[in-house]
C-alpha cells in the first residue's frame, strides 16, 4: 500500500513537471486510484511509478486517465431527471438562449441524457450544452456518442424512470456492441479540456451540472470550484450536485437557495 | 486477546454485511442505549436507488441518532452512518466521510473490503470491525488491513449467519480476533460502550 509521505511526492512530482495539481484531491480515494494504477501497470514499488514518471513518455497522461474516475451512466438517478424535465426545464423554456456546462462529463452519458431531455422539451435548437473535463480520452468517447450497448437496458429503464415516454431506442443504432446515439443529439455540444482545479469560468451559464465530481476534492478545493460555479452562473441560475454532495461546507451557500431537498440549488445572489 | 486491547480507545466502529446481516443488526440495535465515545458505521450491500429504505428500516430499530452520510460529513460518537447505495464509503485523515462512485469491488459499492481498507488506514488501532452474514467474499480483506493496523476484528459465528459464507470465508482467510454469535456480538458491542 503506497504511504501517505510517497503519495505527497508523486503528487508535488506529477504537478512540477506536468502542471497537474492534484494536491486538493480526496486523499483516500486518490490513494486507491494510485493503487490502482500500481495493478494496471503491474507496479510493485514506488519508485517504479516515479521512474515511469519521469522518463516515460506519455506516462503522466495515462496516469491522468487512469486515477480519475470516469464511472457514469445515462439518467443516472431517474428521480433527479424527472426534477429537472419537469422543474428546471420549463423555466429553461422562457429564455431566448440556453447555455449549460456540463464540468467533469466524462465520457458524456449525463450530456447526452441532457440533449435527450431538451429535444423532448422542444428547446435543443435554442440550447448549448458545454461539456468539460480533464481528461482528453474521455471527452473523445464523449465527442462520438458511442455507449456500450450492455448498458442500453439499464439506460432506458432509468429514462422511463425519470418520466420519459418516448421510445428510448429510437436515439441510437447498434452496432458491433455498440450503441451510437443520433448526431442530432450532439449537434449542440462544445467538447473541451478545462481543469476545475486551475483554469477560470469561461462563459455564463443557465444550469451547470457537476455531479459526482466534487467528492473526489477535499473541503477547500470544492469550496474554490463552487466559487467557480458561482462566477459562472447567470442570476437564478441553477447549480446540480450529485445526491450526496452538498454546498453546505462552503462560503457560498448563502447565496444559494436549495430546491426543497434535491441536490439543486437556484443561485439567488 | 487481552480484554483491555478489545474496549478501550476505539474511536469507531464498522459493521459490514451482506445477505441475512439487517436480522443481525435488528437484533442487536434495539438493546443499545447510546454509543458514548464511539461513531458506529454501518456498511452493508445494497440494492442501488433503494435510498432511505435501510436507513428507515434502522432508525426505527434505535434510539441512537443516525447522521446522514453526505460527502465531507465529520465522522463523531454518538452517532449512527449508514452507507449509501452506488458510492464507496472512505475515511479521510481529518475524520470526514468522503464518498467515491469508482467501479465496483467484489461486485458491490458500497463494497466492504473499501471501507473497511480505508478506515484500516486513519483509524488504525483505535477501530474495531465486525463482519457479519453474506454470500460474498468482500469484508476479509478489510479485516486483514484493520488487523495489520492493529484494530480489533471481528467475525460473526458462521453457524449463527443466515448465509454462512461470508464470514465463513474470513475465517478461511485470516484470523479474527473474535468470532461471536449474535448474543456474543451484542455484548462486545456493550463492551465498547462502556469503556473509555
Amino acid at each position: 500500500m503506497i504511504s501517505d509521505r510517497e503519495l505527497e511526492v508523486l503528487i508535488n512530482e506529477v504537478f512540477e513537471y506536468y502542471g497537474y495539481d492534484f494536491s486538493g484531491y480526496s486523499k483516500a480515494s486518490l490513494k486507491r486510484r494510485v493503487e490502482r494504477l500500481y495493478q494496471i501497470d503491474g507496479i510493485s514499488r514506488f519508485s517504479d511509478v516515479l521512474s515511469k514518471i519521469r522518463s516515460e513518455e506519455g506516462y503522466v497522461k495515462h496516469l491522468v486517465e487512469e486515477i480519475t474516475v470516469n464511472v457514469t451512466e445515462m439518467f443516472r438517478d431517474p428521480l433527479f431527471y424527472k426534477l429537472l424535465r419537469e422543474e428546471i426545464v420549463p423555466v429553461l423554456a422562457t429564455k431566448p438562449f440556453i447555455r449549460i456546462w456540463h464540468a467533469g462529463c466524462s465520457t458524456g452519458e449525463e450530456v447526452y441524457s441532457m440533449a435527450i431531455l431538451l429535444k423532448e422539451a422542444n428547446l435543443l435548437h435554442k440550447s448549448l450544452l458545454y461539456a468539460t473535463d480533464i481528461n482528453s480520452v474521455v471527452l473523445d468517447t464523449a465527442k462520438k456518442g458511442l455507449f456500450p450497448l450492455r448498458m442500453i437496458k439499464q439506460y432506458a429503464e432509468n429514462y422511463r424512470f425519470s418520466g420519459g415516454s418516448e421510445d428510448f431506442s429510437d436515439y441510437y443504432t447498434a452496432n458491433y456492441g455498440l450503441a451510437k446515439f443520433s448526431c442530432e443529439l450532439n449537434e449542440k455540444m462544445v467538447f473541451s479540456q478545462h481543469n476545475l482545479v486551475s483554469d477560470a469560468s469561461f462563459n455564463e451559464f443557465d444550469l451547470i451540472m457537476c455531479r459526482n465530481v466534487l467528492i473526489y476534492f477535499d473541503k477547500h478545493l470544492q469550496d474554490r470550484v463552487l466559487r467557480l460555479f458561482d462566477s459562472s452562473l447567470s442570476c437564478l441560475g441553477y447549480l446540480a450536485l450529485g445526491t450526496k454532495e452538498t454546498i453546505k461546507f462552503s462560503t457560498v451557500q448563502d447565496k444559494f437557495q436549495q430546491l426543497n431537498r434535491e441536490k439543486i440549488w437556484k443561485k439567488v445572489k | 486477546m487481552e480484554e483491555s486491547k478489545i474496549i478501550s480507545g476505539c474511536k469507531a466502529l464498522l459493521i459490514g454485511g451482506s445477505a441475512g446481516s439487517l436480522e443481525v443488526l435488528i437484533e442487536v440495535l434495539p438493546k443499545l442505549e447510546q454509543l458514548k465515545s464511539f461513531a458506529l458505521i454501518i456498511v452493508l450491500h445494497r440494492k442501488s436507488g433503494e435510498d432511505n429504505l435501510l436507513e428507515n428500516l434502522i432508525s426505527i430499530k434505535t434510539a441512537i441518532p443516525i447522521m446522514e452520510v453526505e460527502d465531507k460529513v465529520p465522522v463523531e460518537p454518538g452517532y449512527i452512518y449508514i452507507a449509501p447505495s452506488d458510492y464507496h464509503l472512505l475515511f479521510e485523515k481529518d475524520e470526514t466521510i468522503s464518498l467515491d462512485t469508482s467501479e465496483k469491488v467484489n461486485y458491490s459499492r458500497p463494497s466492504i473490503d473499501v471501507a473497511f481498507e480505508s478506515a484500516a488506514d486513519v483509524y488504525g488501532p483505535s477501530l474495531a470491525a465486525i463482519l457479519l452474514s453474506g454470500a460474498n467474499a468482500d469484508g476479509t480483506a478489510g479485516l486483514q488491513a484493520i488487523k495489520e493496523a492493529g484494530g480489533v476484528t471481528v467475525v460473526q459465528k458462521p453457524e449463527s449467519a443466515e448465509v454462512a459464507y461470508m464470514p465463513g470465508y474470513a475465517i478461511e482467510n485470516m484470523s479474527p480476533d473474535l468470532v461471536l454469535d449474535i448474543r456474543q456480538i451484542l455484548e462486545f458491542v456493550k463492551n465498547i460502550n462502556t469503556s473509555k
